[in-house]
């Protein structure tokens, strides 16, 4: 719908890196039995994405991503306008294999930090060693006092996702952690 | 007088000239120096009074060891205490003054302290302030309040103008002072190829070897730190830091490192302090050792300094303290002082070394050069009192006769050097005491433990006791090896250590009497003296922690790096035991004061803590509302209108949703999905209630305990299909009851097959409330929201005006009211569309006491108003609401309890007050007698209360003894005015009893 | 502050990621249990000096619960399994053992 906006409507900072909210992002939790068949099928058929490893984020030719949450659960990021239609594929390929599909997109805010110091920025704020971070890594941790979840969208480029009703203090977490002058010079 | 050498100060760059500000004067000095050596340049050997008795103190060391030059430094909104002048680099501008006395440095009324010496001892506070009681907040407070504490506090409207960050950090080794000894432990960790971090708090590189001088493999020990410091810069997996100090070593690994990043840069844009949160696989502490002062009369005095530190302030910074430095020492160490300023062509009238036997290689070097030694001797009183004049010869085997009397303008003073121990003692590394060096060193066999048993500190270098160039590089080599397991290679070698033993000296001289004990300063930054600590141990104490509070020994700033050993060697010998038996005070955290800037982080201003946003923050913003924090939400409590009060804003927002039409933005309720084939059979175990009946496109209200049968949540429960319910919790809830349920799922029923999910977010929610809530949704047309389509207590999907909703029919207020959830990212333009479509109507916002005061009204309870954690649903008059039918649910066992069952609880009741007035909040009804402690007897309180609108009367809910069995009952609340307020108990529906303006 | 492996995820990550959860391997008593029971299902602890089996919550993290094998004096932690069995596993029981020989905890040893 036309009149649907993200948390802060592709906010940005520029530092040390450049922190930017990535406006409205597709995201649909998929809970199941990994080891099923047919959740693979199906997550895999939807996604177009394989099924990623412990901790792992995998990508699809069309640019969808697919997320290891937790021993059963997957994130599957898409376009904003594609989550409904996915939603409903997946709910009916799963039929009634026991799963859960729900529509997470707009309860969530993403940010890219760009940048040579993207790995720095992320290590001021979350208890994570970026030093062997990589670009197929997914990290669940908290940035400060929030929940939330990362993966790198390229070499020097990292998205951040976190509920959307903490959007602004994640933005304002991210500016200050990118604030000029700040490179600590290990990354 | 002190003063700048023409020659030396390896740290200066001349070239660079440095104004500064000191107490109002403008001084100069270089790039390279610190506070206090600019200062030492500049003559001014005074830098404050004593804590207590308000004495003229000097710089006494030259690292972080000092205790007396603490300046009040910046102005302002960087205005800052108890800044350390010797850790403090100089920088442009730089803006500094003296503490601790009125009304200036040079004259100090508190000075008549020190004439009052003898009635201010040890535990004078103690034994002074206790009686009589009254005395206290008068009198006794004031004066406390006025002589307390060091520095002055930073003004409190004032902000801090610096910013301040964390920075997480793994490694495999954490080495901590770049000394010889740390590079060379780095050294050896990185050539295994290990990630490897070494930090240093100073600005340079090389510690005291590089003062001190040397060979290495043959070459001077200052080209083999620049040559190490390359190297290891050149190696990929080593981190270098200086100006980092390592505050504290805490459990498995972990680091505070506190890099000051732009003190002494202040125009650089930046953060001013970054907190190193390092994780490391092993730790190396390199930290060196300190050199401890002697107890002779004044030792206190401006110009007595420790030994190394005179040497420091000559070689780093081409300072010399006085004309004529008179040296004392236990021990061949502080000879290089004498040799090191004789060479610069400055005088040592004599070296008073209190050894029968003296010195070694040393002594016989400053023999040659001409300098006088005397073997035996002991200072016995500093002439001067704010700058040193002439020392006092006398017998250290003697009492304190005057032998001999040699002017000087500075003593350098050496008592032995003690390893700092502190980060190696604060995760519970063990010491032993070491005979021949009278210190305490780490046991290697005793160290911290680590998340694997695996011991986690190494200690190198002086730290661990080694002394000496050759020793130091052989102790770090193996202890470099040892953090990473790896074989030990060959160490460099370095000058052996030549030197006669050193002897104890806990007082000089050793006999002497009571009046020179008062003048001998232990801890000059406490004001602790010899006779202090005699005078504790006659007192009975005997824990050397019980003496550190009693005298302040040791305490403040500092905490006792000068004077820990020899207050417990003077502890020791007054309570005739080995200093061993004694023991030390236990070594904390921070090693070095820390600012609360850097403990902080970010999280100050807009990332003090997060706050939480609905989809409509803005547009309430834009109404100018009064916020109130629920959990991390900030929720309108009502929207003022220009001149309106709170209670004004509230009947008015009141009226208008009870007369037409009402919107509330009820985002944040938590919304949980639970999905499964046994989600039915799991929502019968959360609620109190049936869950699994609850037919598809009905709600249903229910209450959720804790096993322990309290009152947790309560919310609206919609059956979506067969296998999915959505849960709605209190605002409050969300996160803590989609845990309760996640723990109960993993932990307790793992084998039921049921799936939740958090989509509080996902959605904005917003109440449409009145009579004329459906003309308006009618309205804006699409879904079918007539009584027949949707009925109370039901909910369907649709649209309304073009946007996709999820539509509840339920009622929190008691009138015809939907709940309307709409995809987060149209939540604002959904409420700008219902505000424009109820103008008509005069649509109005409401607020959260707008919400409380209607519910209070229809009697609904309020999950932490009505509750406590103490409350169960049966107090609350909620039996219609447990299901007799279930066999077991959350808390059921609980409620079978004899106490929960028993009729004699305090249970819900609506309270009525007989004069119409509002019952404070919060109120005690009071009953006949008293208890046991005598105060008297209550039989309720008041857990809600509220003036109402719509009945134009003070209502109230609360929890009575027996409450429902004494309807009509009038009881007395005393108010904190004095008053008693009469109350009757009624029934707790005040409004619509039979709930017919909801079910239209 | 400890450092812990979560063995769904297999993040070592520090204390701050994650939330204690008391103690593990309790037995639920309902209704028709007796006032023992039930008291002791609800208040009763162990509380030991050493050997510790309790629950973690790896909350900032993957979300599961999991148990830890923990030295309340030490800190030393022998190691960590699902919450989904009744008893700690043979391998974590060895691991103990090896360490704390002759060890007990509740019925487990």
């Amino acid at each position: 719908m036309s009149n649907a906006v993200s948390a802060l409507s592709g906010a940005e900072f520029q530092g040390i890196a450049h922190v930017k909210e990535q406006g409205l992002i597709g995201m649909i939790t998929l809970r199941g039995d990994f080891a099923s068949d047919a959740f693979k099928a199906a997550a895999e058929a939807v996604s177009g994405c394989a099924l990623p490893e412990v901790r792992k984020i995998t990508v699809a030719d069309n640019g969808n991503r697919l997320a290891w949450m937790s021993p059963d659960e997957m994130l599957l990021v898409c376009d904003h306008g594609a989550a409904p239609q996915a939603v409903a594929d997946l709910t009916e390929r799963l039929g009634g294999e026991h799963s859960m599909v729900v529509n997470v997109s707009d309860a969530r805010a993403v940010f890219r930090i760009e940048g040579e110091k993207c790995r720095e920025v992320v290590a001021k704020v979350a208890p994570v060693d970026m030093a062997d971070f990589g670009v197929d890594d997914f990290r669940r941790t908290r940035f400060a006092q929030v929940p939330a979840a990362f993966w790198m969208s390229g070499a020097e480029s990292v998205d951040v996702v976190c509920f959307r009703s903490v959007a602004q203090y994640m933005f304002d977490l991210l500016s200050v952690a990118a604030q000029e002058g700040s490179e600590v010079g290990v990354y | 007088m002190s003063t700048r050498l023409a020659t030396g100060g390896r740290l200066l760059d001349k070239t660079k000239a440095v104004e500064f500000q000191f107490n109002g004067k403008r001084l100069k000095g270089y790039a390279g120096d610190t506070l206090a050596s600019a200062l030492l340049a500049n003559d001014q050997m005074m830098v404050g009074r004593s804590f207590k008795y308000h004495r003229p103190r000097g710089v006494v060391a030259s690292g972080a060891e000092e205790p007396n030059a603490l300046f009040n430094m910046g102005q302002g909104a960087k205005f800052e205490p108890n800044q350390r002048a010797t850790t403090t680099e100089l920088f442009s501008g730089l803006y500094a003054t003296s503490q601790n006395h009125w009304p200036t440095l040079e004259f100090d009324i508190g000075a008549i302290n020190t004439l009052l010496a003898r009635f201010l001892p040890a535990g004078f506070y103690y034994k002074m302030f206790m009686y009589p009681r009254t005395f206290w907040k008068h009198v006794y407070e004031p004066f406390v309040r006025q002589s307390a504490g060091l520095g002055k506090a930073p003004d409190a409207e004032t902000k801090d103008a610096d910013t301040y960050e964390h920075f997480y950090f793994f490694a495999d080794v954490t080495v901590i002072g770049g000394g010889v000894a740390g590079l060379q432990a780095a050294k050896v960790a990185a050539k295994s190829g290990q990630k490897v971090l070494l930090i240093e708090q100073t600005s340079a590189w090389g510690g005291r070897a590089a003062v001190d001088g040397g060979e290495v493999d043959g070459q001077p020990v200052a080209d083999w730190i620049d040559a190490t410091i390359a190297e290891l810069d050149a190696m990929e997996n080593v981190t270098l830091r200086l100006r980092t100090m390592a505050s504290g070593v805490y459990d498995h690994g972990y680091v505070l490192g506190y890099e000051r990043v732009t003190d002494h840069q202040p125009d650089v844009t930046g953060p001013r302090h970054r907190l190193w949160r390092i994780r490391a696989g092993h730790i190396v502490t390199a930290t060196g050792a300190i050199e401890r002062p002697l107890s002779f009369a004044g030792n206190d005095v401006p110009g007595v300094l420790l030994a190394a530190a005179v040497r420091d302030y000559a070689v780093n910074w081409g300072v010399s303290i006085g004309d004529r430095t008179v040296v004392v020492t236990n021990n061949d160490n502080a000879y290089r002082t004498a040799i090191t300023l004789k060479e610069l062509g400055l005088e040592v009238p004599a070296i008073i070394d209190a050894r029968a036997e003296g010195g070694g290689a040393l002594a016989d070097k400053a023999r040659d050069m001409g300098i006088r030694v005397e073997n035996g001797k002991a200072v016995v009183k500093v002439k001067g009192t704010k700058r040193v004049e002439g020392v006092a010869i006398g017998l250290q085997a003697g009492e304190g006769a005057v032998l001999e009397t040699i002017k000087c303008e500075a003593v350098a003073m050496s008592g032995g050097w003690s390893p700092v121990v502190h980060l190696w003692s604060h995760c519970g590394g063990k010491l032993i005491w070491d005979e021949a060096e009278a210190h305490f060193r780490p046991d290697p066999d005793r160290a911290p433990k680590g998340d694997a048993g695996q011991a986690f500190v190494t200690c190198a270098g002086s730290a661990s006791g080694a002394m000496g160039l050759g020793d130091v590089l052989a102790d770090a080599t193996s202890a470099g090896a040892k953090a990473t397991g790896k074989r030990k290679p060959k160490a460099p070698a370095g000058d052996a250590r030549d030197e006669a033993p050193m002897a104890p000296v806990w007082m000089m001289p050793q006999g002497a009497g009571a009046k020179l004990k008062m003048k001998m300063w232990l801890d000059p930054q406490n004001d602790v003296k010899v006779s202090d600590v005699q005078l504790a141990a006659r007192e009975g104490y005997e824990s050397v922690e019980h003496t550190k509070r009693y005298t302040t020994l040791g305490m403040a700033t500092d905490q006792g790096k000068l004077s820990n050993i020899n207050g417990l060697a003077i502890l020791s010998d007054a309570l005739n035991q080995p200093i061993p038996q004694t023991g030390t005070t236990t070594f904390r955290p921070p090693y070095t004061p820390i600012s609360m800037g850097a403990i902080a982080g970010e999280a100050r201003v807009a990332t003090f803590q997060p706050i939480r946003r609905t989809p409509m923050q803005d547009w309430h913003e834009g109404q100018n509302p009064f916020f109130e924090p629920v959990g991390h939400w900030r929720r309108a409590y009502c929207y003022n209108r220009p001149g309106e009060t709170h209670g004004q804003a509230v009947e008015r927002e009141i009226n208008q949703t009870r007369n037409s039409l009402g919107l509330l933005d009820a985002s944040t309720l938590g919304k949980l999905i639970v999905k499964g084939p046994d989600a039915g059979k799991f929502l019968d175990m959360l609620y109190t209630n049936m869950m699994s009946t609850l037919i598809p496109g009905k709600c249903r209200y229910g209450l959720m305990c804790t096993e322990n049968g309290f009152l947790s949540d309560d919310g609206v429960v919609a059956r979506i299909d067969e296998d999915t319910f959505l849960c709605h919790t209190t605002t409050g809830g969300a996160e803590r009851i989609h845990a309760h349920m996640e723990e109960w799922l993993q932990t307790e029923w793992w084998d039921w097959k049921v799936y939740v999910a958090n989509v509080t977010e996902q959605f904005a929610q917003v109440a449409v409330v009145g009579p004329n809530a459906r003309k308006l949704l009618e309205k804006l047309g699409g879904m079918d929201v007539s009584k027949e389509a949707l009925g109370f207590m039901e909910w369907a999907d649709g649209q309304i005006g073009g946007f996709d909703a999820r539509v509840y029919r339920i009622s929190f207020s008691g009138e015809l009211s939907y709940e309307i959830a709409v995809p987060a990212s149209q939540g604002a333009a959904f409420w700008n569309a219902l505000m424009e479509a109820g103008e008509e109507f005069g649509v109005m916002p409401y607020g959260t006491e707008a919400l409380h005061v209607m519910r209070a009204e229809k009697g609904f309870i309020m999950i932490g108003d009505e509750t406590d954690g103490t409350v169960i649903p049966q107090d609350l008059g909620l039996n219609w609401a447990i299901s007799k039918k279930k066999e077991d649910y959350l808390g059921k066992r609980a409620q079978e309890r004899s106490h929960m069952a028993d009729p004699n609880r305090w249970k819900l009741v609506g309270l009525e007050t007989v004069d119409g007035s509002v019952l404070p909040d919060g109120a005690y009804a009071v009953a006949d007698g008293k208890n046991e402690n005598g105060q008297r007897n209550v039989q309720g309180r008041v857990t809600s209360t509220y003036y109402s609108p719509t009945l134009k009367k003070g209502i109230a809910m609360g929890l009575v003894h027996r409450g429902p069995d004494r309807m009509g009952e009038v009881i007395e609340f005393p108010t904190i005015g004095g008053a008693n307020v009469k109350a009757r108990i009624v029934d707790p529906v005040f409004y619509d009893k039979e709930g017919e303006k909801q079910n239209v | 502050m400890l450092i812990l492996e979560c063995p769904y995820c297999g993040v070592k990550g520090e204390e701050t990621e994650f939330h204690g959860g008391g103690e593990a391997h309790l037995k639920r008593f309902g209704p028709g249990s007796d006032d023992d029971q039930f008291h002791d299902y609800l208040f009763s602890r162990v509380n030991p000096k050493g050997v510790h089996l309790e629950r973690w919550r790896h909350v900032n993290g993957c979300g599961k619960w999991f148990h830890a094998a923990r030295d309340t004096m030490t800190l030393e932690v022998f190691g960590t399994y699902s919450a989904q069995v009744f008893e700690p596993p043979q391998d974590i029981k060895d691991k103990i053992s090896a360490k704390r020989p002759g060890w007990q905890w509740r019925e487990f040893s």
